[in-house]
């Protein structure tokens, strides 16, 4: 795709000839062939790294005014929301940043879920965008905790603790982790330092994430290979650099709604009040992102069982292109699985909901049967399913289904 | 399918309604200046706010994130300089050491932080029963329900039904969470004589006091309005171009 | 001919999409440079008050304002004397001992040395006034520079007299 290119300024030539850097761009972003049918679930992958790049950079300029101390971490987030020159701004957009993130990190998610983007031969990207997710969750909880709000604190206190569930070595290696008996200020400095280092790493995950998928190109909502050289392509820019512009320029209407006009709807009021290591909030909660995990981790009546359900929950994510034995990618000719994926869909979402209320009675029964569903969906239903699910006949390629009903009356009107 | 998905959604409603019966009161609900997309502050209400706020509740409640410097801001109750350098001249903070290594007291400025009524947590505890008033700098954020809450827990004290046996330092509220709360009645009618003559009725004071402990949680909130207003309507108008440009752009691809 | 109109409409809505897109994105960079700027709780502390009283002829105090020491000395009626009687043509930034007070007994100026920004030693050097220890600065007792690699005489900040014992720095 790239042999022919040739920089057409002199200085671009000879730039490139000692460094085929734009070779490389122009490979890679310009004219990209890729699959002309791409919907608009698939703009999230640019605006994930979109979401990345705003974190990345306003985080930044978050850290020349925070101080990662437990006696000024508090103060120095005020001060940055009263006294920096448009602090309230940049932090707003940071918080609100990690949520919207999330958001699009799901449906980036059941994107690749529902069209089968994680199969044979795209398993690699898959298991990259996993570990992404990984560290991101980590990114994202170190994140809360700097604030040094009372959630922050109680989270903190919690989510170490699930170490101390290790046999043996746990205690020790809560103390290693809190460097000292309980958490303070030593565990917020390390923090600091690892969210700080965290985001870097995601980038250059992200950096084999588009790599390996440029390999062999994009899935399409069809779910079959394109054929090279025909039809099925266009160039990635300026169709989908548009596209997807546009679909990001529609998400940041929502991210900008939150910013500016909800800024602490997504967030919880104990976080206002400063971390006090003397008295836990009533009912502690996760940011939402996190809820259906915590559900996983409470319904669970053992300590070390609930944490190594929790931690299976997103691990076994890495197995997916194994356990889904179905030879058809995309949901849209598999009948059954169709049916199921927004079975699945709905029981993370009731995870959710139950990861947000007390743990007890009812909800406690219901948390317990969602998370039986949760692994019955990955370890039962997706390898029977592609042993009895009879599909759909399949396209010939990806030119076919989109005709429209006319012009393919055309073609067979011309053909014959 | 569907039908089960509905199900499952509404037995969600169902307990999520009767899991919030049972916390407490629901708290009223004024109307608010500084909500809706172009909301902002009363300057009079936030100024009479500051009033209520240094006259009743500064005797107890500290107001550690703010400045004297924050009254005169854009978007705050914009006392005039000189104004706010009287306020401020009205409190005593510890000065730098003299001579002798003493530190002296001297008026507070403008650049200062509001006086705390303690020197610390255990003075104000011993002072109020081992209860603590908390800071209200950002009050209204810390709180469910925020700005409502805390107007309906000022004028939410009521006599204690009879079988309600309250225990020393312990007042009936009828919002406060099992009804029940640390903090004597604060407001009383003509708890404070207002400058501008408004008739100070608990209501009122509680009304002007929460819109100035709601600036002084959100300092930003006209300014921020104002700028997301002007960044929706880009994004809208961007988003509009952005769509007629991709539509020929995909004009001749099938 | 039509076909010309649609390539004209084509790229007049490219042009506008583009540019309006260019527009806001150097709109968004400023909040993130602004945001370096001295901060509201730093520029309140943009002026310091004094209190002169404990101050006797002949001596000195060294004041933070903005974060910078301001030298305030009250001269002698010698150094004042000496100030006022060096003719211009000595110096390598003329300006006249009058020019750098409001009130001949106060001399206040930031303490800076106009060379690389140490702090000049009061009362030393070879013209008795200020000499700067770090490449050898020689200011006078009106803090002129005399001799030495500082190109300006020191700085005097904004200041006003509140009353005959507060200035205002600032």
């Amino acid at each position: 795709m790239s042999d022919n290119y040739e920089p057409s300024s002199a200085i671009g030539k000879w730039f490139d000839k000692r460094l085929p850097l734009l070779t490389l761009f122009a490979g890679h972003v310009l004219p990209y062939p890729t699959p002309k049918n791409l919907n608009y679930w698939w703009t999230f992958g640019g605006i994930l790294t979109f979401c990345l790049v705003t974190q990345i950079v306003t985080g930044l300029v978050l850290a020349m005014h925070y101080v990662a101390d437990a006696e000024q971490a508090f103060t120095s987030v005020e001060h940055i929301m009263r006294d920096v020159n448009f602090g309230w701004m940049l932090r707003y957009i940071h918080a609100n940043g990690a949520s919207m993130m999330f958001m699009a990190v799901y449906i980036h998610m059941a994107r690749s879920l529902f069209y089968g983007s994680y199969k044979e031969p795209r398993e690699l990207i898959w298991i990259i965008g996993v570990f992404i997710f990984l560290l991101m969750i980590a990114t994202a909880f170190m994140g809360y905790v700097l604030p040094w709000g009372q959630m922050s604190f109680w989270a903190a206190t919690v989510i170490t603790n699930l170490f101390s569930a290790i046999p043996l070595v746990g205690e020790s290696i809560t103390n290693w982790l809190w460097g000292g008996y309980s958490v303070g200020s030593p565990l917020l400095t390390r923090f600091f330092t690892l969210h700080y280092l965290m985001p870097f790493l995601i980038f250059a995950l992200v950096i084999l994430h588009v790599w390996a998928l440029h390999v062999p190109g994009n899935n399409n909502p069809e779910g079959i290979d394109v054929v090279q050289g025909s039809q099925d392509t266009v160039p990635f820019h300026p169709h989908y650099v548009v596209k997807d512009g546009l679909a990001l320029v529609v998400f940041l209407v929502i991210f900008a709604g939150f910013v500016f006009f909800v800024p602490n709807l997504l967030g919880h009021t104990d976080n206002y009040i400063q971390a006090n290591p003397l008295q836990t909030p009533e009912h502690i909660v996760p940011e939402w992102y996190f809820l259906p995990f915590y559900a996983i981790l409470r319904a669970v009546p053992d300590k070390l069982g609930g944490v190594i359900l929790m931690v299976s929950s997103i691990a076994i994510l890495a197995f997916l292109p194994w356990l889904d034995t179905s030879k058809v990618r995309s949901a849209k000719y598999r009948p059954l699985y169709k049916q199921f994926f927004w079975l699945f869909i709905a029981d993370v979402i009731l995870l959710g909901y139950l990861g947000a209320q007390s743990a007890d009675g009812l909800f406690l029964i219901i948390s317990r049967i969602a998370t039986a569903y949760y692994f019955i969906h990955f370890l039962v239903l997706m390898p029977l399913l592609g042993f009895v699910e009879k599909t759909k006949p399949l396209p010939k390629s990806i030119s076919e289904p989109v005709l429209s009903k006319e012009e393919r009356e055309a073609q067979v009107a011309g053909s014959t | 399918m569907k039908k089960f998905i509905i199900n499952i959604i509404l037995t969600i409603l169902f307990f999520s309604y009767v899991h919030a019966a049972e916390e407490m009161n629901e708290p009223l609900h004024p109307d608010w200046s500084f909500e809706g997309p172009l909301g902002k502050f009363e300057r009079a209400s936030l100024q009479r706010g500051y009033q209520v706020y240094t006259e009743v509740c500064a005797g107890c409640h500290s107001m550690d994130l703010l400045s004297y410097r924050n009254l005169v801001e854009e978007g705050g109750p914009e006392f005039s300089k000189d104004q706010a350098k009287a306020m401020a001249a009205m409190f005593e903070t510890k000065g730098s050491p003299n001579e002798e290594g003493e530190i002296t007291m001297r008026p507070a400025i403008l650049s200062d932080h509001f006086v705390s009524p303690w020197e610390n947590e255990q003075q104000a505890r011993a002072a109020n029963g081992g209860a603590y008033p908390p800071d209200l700098s950002v009050i209204v954020k810390a709180r469910e329900g925020g700005a409502d809450y805390i107007y309906s827990l000022l004028i939410g004290y009521e006599d204690a039904p009879s079988e309600m046996s309250l225990d020393d330092g312990v007042y009936y509220n009828i919002y406060a969470k099992g009804n029940k709360i640390a903090m004597p009645q604060p407001l009383y009618e003509d708890g404070v004589e207002y400058t501008d003559g408004t008739v100070a009725t608990p209501e009122q004071m509680a009304h002007d006091v929460t819109m100035f402990l709601t600036w002084a949680a959100e300092p930003k909130l006209e300014a921020r309005k104002r700028i997301g207003f002007k960044v929706i309507s880009y994004l809208i108008i961007l988003s509009f171009l952005l769509y007629f440009t991709n539509r020929r752009i995909w004009k001749d691809t099938h | 001919m039509s076909e010309d109109k649609t390539v004209t409409r084509r790229n007049f809505l490219y042009i506008t999409t583009g540019s309006f897109f260019a527009a806001g994105s150097a709109a968004v960079v400023w909040p993130f440079v602004h945001q370096m700027n001295p901060d509201a709780s730093v520029k309140a502390l943009a002026s310091t008050e004094v209190d002169l009283t404990p101050i006797l002829p002949g001596q000195s105090i060294t004041v933070l304002w903005r974060g910078k020491p301001v030298f305030i000395r009250r001269r002698t009626s010698e150094e004042i004397a000496e100030a006022k009687k060096v003719s211009l043509t000595e110096l390598p930034d003329p300006e006249v001992d009058e020019d750098r007070v409001k009130n001949p007994e106060w001399l206040i100026m930031v303490g800076i040395c106009t060379h690389l920004g140490c702090i000049p030693l009061g009362q030393k050097g070879e013209y008795n006034g200020w000499f700067c220890p770090c490449h050898g600065s020689h200011y006078d007792t009106s803090g002129r520079i005399r001799k030495g690699p500082a190109p300006k005489n020191l700085e005097i900040p904004q200041y006003v007299f509140l009353d005959d014992n507060t200035v205002k720095i600032g």
